[in-house]
């Protein structure tokens, strides 16, 4: 039960995500009518699942909801901003009842009332009826109505007659399993129960299309049942085909309202005689194996069995599922293995290289197949956890329009490239980072309405979200149009909260960094949305922890762009092997600029041994690693050692000094955290060809940017005070 | 009560990994212990106490080891072939301890333990949480809790 739980709202969560991205089209006059049936089957999915689990609350507003999405898509109500406003604010609503059943909670019943008054109201508008009146209307409507038969194409049916209360009248249903009925494991018996429970029932088999046994075949049922059914009060017709919901497309289904009462069909009492129709529908299908000698039943085959089933292969269930759900755990752990695999090899490359040169050719060629097959496996199995960013982008959207109306601005997102593909934990990371950063490009970035139409801008602010891939990296730009920072207004903060003395001279730049300090908040007095102190200096922080940077541009009056940069896959990482101090160690290659070997830089001391690099004339300074990283006391001589030019995340530039470069290469990422703890200047471990473990540098806390003092306490915290506490 | 306490007892014997540090008698439970290990070399690590020798792979997994003799304040070993690691798993975590020799694995009464004798060192009383008295030794059971790195407050 709880497989089937978690099956269904992982479900629904597909389906709302099928859900938000009709609307998205709808919302940008892109949509069709596939776009409307296609919003209506998932949100139509939804409310069966959640009838199966007995989520009232869902089911009752997935059903108003689906009520308007079908006026949309039989043209009675036109596509108005309005309505899209109801059927996002709606399907919010949705996800909400979805969450909050996944953590077996309901919510507070006024919380969607009104979204469901107004559903229902639109509904009935657009039926040409108004609420209250809506009774009276469909039962004055009811004597018009007609016998429906059912196209089973697997597109829904019509459901206009949803709303309209059926009363006490007597109906009958025909019904007709098809094959595939009792393939997906339906049982007749069962539906006609749960009508009976919402009524007076009596069932007549059809046994006249039941061929001799020995006539077959015997896969195809050639049974049908005639049902009459008395229903009880408050049951409409809607009811009665919500009974054989899960079998739609399953059936021939055919109600018609009739005035007699049990037909010519020899009538079974119905309650206690349902366990011997239950025999005859398993009957039925045991009787499926060849049985010849069988005697011939009672009724003679009056017709070709299962003439009038439609054909299985009109259903090709089977071409739309090409995914299967697996669990991460899973994924992750081949993906350990993979990397295991990689290292593996990679030693037993490094020892056949250490072979005598005699060695088989044969050995060769199987080594260079082994190594391109073992990469070719790491990226495939990467490629499993690779998702498009589009379910990230639209449950932003969600943060847009609520952020929005409680900043009471106007505002609409615009979302590009959300094929793109990012790993997992990435997605699922950003989520928190990117809601704040939407926050603040709402909160803080878009004017007031007024303030925009006064400077000639569309009152209706933009915030564009947009994802592409970029060199190796996955480049996500969270842009607004609205004013742009107040630097003037930062700067004086960051006096007041002593982040920077008053005669520190900043540049523009250095200013709009100020915003990823801890504890800046520009907003005058806390407000829920943003303007908590916590605002993007956590968001830098778990964008770093992703192996990411962050960086801001703005400008004034035209708006906000904040670039988030973010590796492909967390697993690994390029990087260029140095040595220092005996050790080798890994400097990430995306922040290097530049590579200078031994005397080509123009090195110059200042005072106290600290030495600057003139580069293109700008005086870049020199850290030597070995020493910054505390294996050797004092620098070596700057005349023998490489310098790499790393470009830090805010544009701020330096040298690092190391002993030699061996090569460039991808390493697999190896935690220190799991067994040991942080470093400070090391973000993570490797391991080599030769098994042995290298450290990866961590260039952004190599070096602290100037005019911004107190990253030095943070990124050199002094440990061995703590550590030497015995 | 003589009788209750045997029996109580019985149903704390616990298997001990014996091993000795420049000549003295060490222990650790044995549910700790993964496996044990020859001295293969490790990577060093910055800013580290002295005591984390360095990194070191094992079979992929990268983790710490720990020179015990010189955590316990007995000078610094200088590793080399004889020399061995205890791998050994501390709640998530998994270490190495340097040692010079595994000597014995045996059972004990835990309820036997004697208490760490009053001694003025603050080391001793947190890394040694009791002695077994087993013939004419003193075999010290660690805590190994207390003998790895604490974690360093990171963020100011």
């Amino acid at each position: 039960m709880n497989d089937l739980n978690q099956m269904f709202f992982q479900e629904c969560d597909d389906l709302l995500e099928q859900l938000s991205s009709g609307l998205n089209d709808l919302e940008a006059g892109t949509g069709d009518a596939e776009t409307v049936n296609s919003m209506f089957r998932a949100v139509h999915s939804m409310k069966g699942g959640a009838g199966a689990f007995g989520l009232d609350q869902m089911v009752s507003f997935a059903h108003a909801f689906e009520n308007v999405l079908d006026d949309i898509r039989s043209n009675r109500l036109v596509v108005s901003a309005d309505v899209v406003n109801l059927l996002l604010t709606a399907s919010d609503h949705l996800a909400d009842l979805v969450e909050a059943a996944s953590q077996a909670a309901e919510l507070p019943p006024d919380q969607g009332a009104s979204i469901l008054s107004d559903l229902k109201h639109v509904s009935n508008a657009a039926n040409g009826t108004s609420g209250d009146a809506g009774q009276a209307v469909a039962e004055a409507e009811e004597p018009a109505f007609q016998p429906t038969f059912l196209a089973l194409d697997g597109d829904l049916p019509a459901l206009d007659e949803m709303g309209a209360p059926e009363g006490n009248g007597t109906v009958e249903i025909r019904f007709r399993a098809s094959p595939q009925l009792f393939a997906n494991g339906h049982d007749p018996a069962i539906l006609f129960r749960s009508l009976e429970a919402l009524g007076t029932l009596e069932v007549a088999a059809d046994l006249s299309a039941l061929a001799p046994l020995r006539d077959g075949p015997w896969s195809d049922p050639a049974l049908s049942w005639t049902l009459t059914f008395t229903a009880d009060d408050s049951v409409d017709e809607a009811a009665i085909r919500e009974v054989f919901e899960f079998v739609e497309g399953l059936c021939e289904l055919e109600i018609s309202a009739t005035a007699t009462g049990p037909g010519g069909l020899p009538p079974l009492p119905a309650p206690s005689d349902m366990a011997p129709l239950s025999d005859a529908t398993s009957a039925d299908m045991i009787a499926a194996p060849p049985g010849d000698n069988l005697s011939t039943p009672e009724h003679p085959a009056a017709a070709v069995p299962a003439s009038g089933a439609p054909a299985p292969a009109s259903r090709p269930a089977s071409s739309r599922t090409s995914t299967i759900r697996v669990d991460l755990h899973r994924v992750d752990r081949l993906i350990n293995l993979v990397g295991e695999l990689v290292i593996a090899e990679a030693m037993l490359r490094q020892s056949m290289d250490e072979m005598p040169s005699s060695a088989n050719s044969g050995v060769d060629e199987a080594m260079s197949q082994l190594k391109t097959l073992s990469g070719a496996i790491q990226e495939s199995v990467m490629a499993i956890r690779a998702q498009p960013v589009r379910s990230l982008f639209q449950r932003m959207s969600r943060i847009v329009r609520e952020t929005a109306r409680e900043a009471g601005k106007s505002a609409r997102l615009v979302t590009l490239g959300d094929a793109t593909e990012v790993d997992k934990t990435v997605t699922e990371r950003l989520v928190e980072p990117l809601t704040h950063m939407i926050r603040n490009a709402i909160d803080h970035g878009l004017e007031i309405p007024e303030a925009r139409r006064s400077a000639g801008k569309d009152e209706r602010g933009t915030v564009t979200l947009e994802a592409s891939h970029r060199s190796g990296r996955v480049v996500i730009l969270i842009k607004d149009d609205g004013a742009g920072i107040n630097r003037e207004k930062v700067r004086q903060i960051a006096i007041e909260k002593g982040l920077i003395r008053p005669e520190d001279d900043l540049s523009d730049s250095d200013i709009d960094n100020l915003l990823f300090r801890p504890g800046f908040s520009t907003a005058g007095e806390i407000s829920n949305l943003s303007g908590r102190g916590v605002g993007m200096d956590v968001v830098r922080n778990e964008i770093q922890s992703l192996g990411g940077r962050v960086s801001l541009q703005s400008v004034p009056g035209r708006g906000t762009s904040v670039t988030v940069s973010l590796p492909l896959t967390l697993a690994v990482l390029e990087g260029m092997v140095v040595k220092v101090a005996d050790q080798s160690l890994i400097v990430p290659t995306l922040p290097l600029r530049e590579m200078l070997q031994p005397g080509q830089a123009k090195v110059h001391t200042l005072c106290d041994g600290d030495n600057v690099l003139a580069l293109d004339g700008e005086m870049v300074p020199i850290k030597d690693l070995g020493a910054a990283l505390g294996f050797r006391s004092t620098p070596m001589c700057l005349g023998k050692q490489s310098l790499l030019l790393i470009e830090g995340d805010s544009g701020h530039r330096y040298a690092l000094a190391v002993d030699g470069i061996a090569e460039q290469r991808e390493v697999v990422i190896k935690g220190l955290e799991q067994n040991y703890q942080k470093i400070p200047g090391i973000a993570a471990a490797t391991i080599l060809g030769d098994g042995k473990i290298a450290l990866i540098v961590d260039t952004d806390q190599m070096i602290a940017p100037p005019g911004q003092g107190g990253w030095v306490d943070r990124a050199w915290p002094d440990t061995t005070g703590d550590v030497h506490h015995a | 009560m003589h009788d209750t306490q045997t029996e109580s007892r019985t149903v704390n014997r616990v298997e001990i990994v014996c091993f000795t540090v420049e000549d003295q008698d060490f222990s650790i439970e044995i549910s700790h212990v993964l496996e044990i290990r020859g001295w293969t070399s490790t990577t060093t690590l910055p800013h580290a106490p002295d005591f984390v020798v360095g990194m070191m792979n094992l079979r992929g997994i990268v983790l710490p080891v720990v020179d015990l003799s010189l955590r316990l304040g007995f000078g610094k070993t200088e590793p080399g072939k004889r020399h061995v690691i205890i791998i050994a798993q501390i709640d998530d975590k998994i270490v190495g301890f340097l040692v010079d020799a595994v000597s014995d694995i045996i059972t004990v009464d835990e309820s036997e333990m004697q208490a760490t004798p009053e001694v003025s060192s603050s080391r001793t009383q947190a890394f040694i949480r009791g002695v077994h008295s087993l013939d004419d030794k003193l075999v010290r059971a660690i805590d190994v809790r207390e003998v790895l790195p604490q974690e360093a407050p990171l963020s100011a």
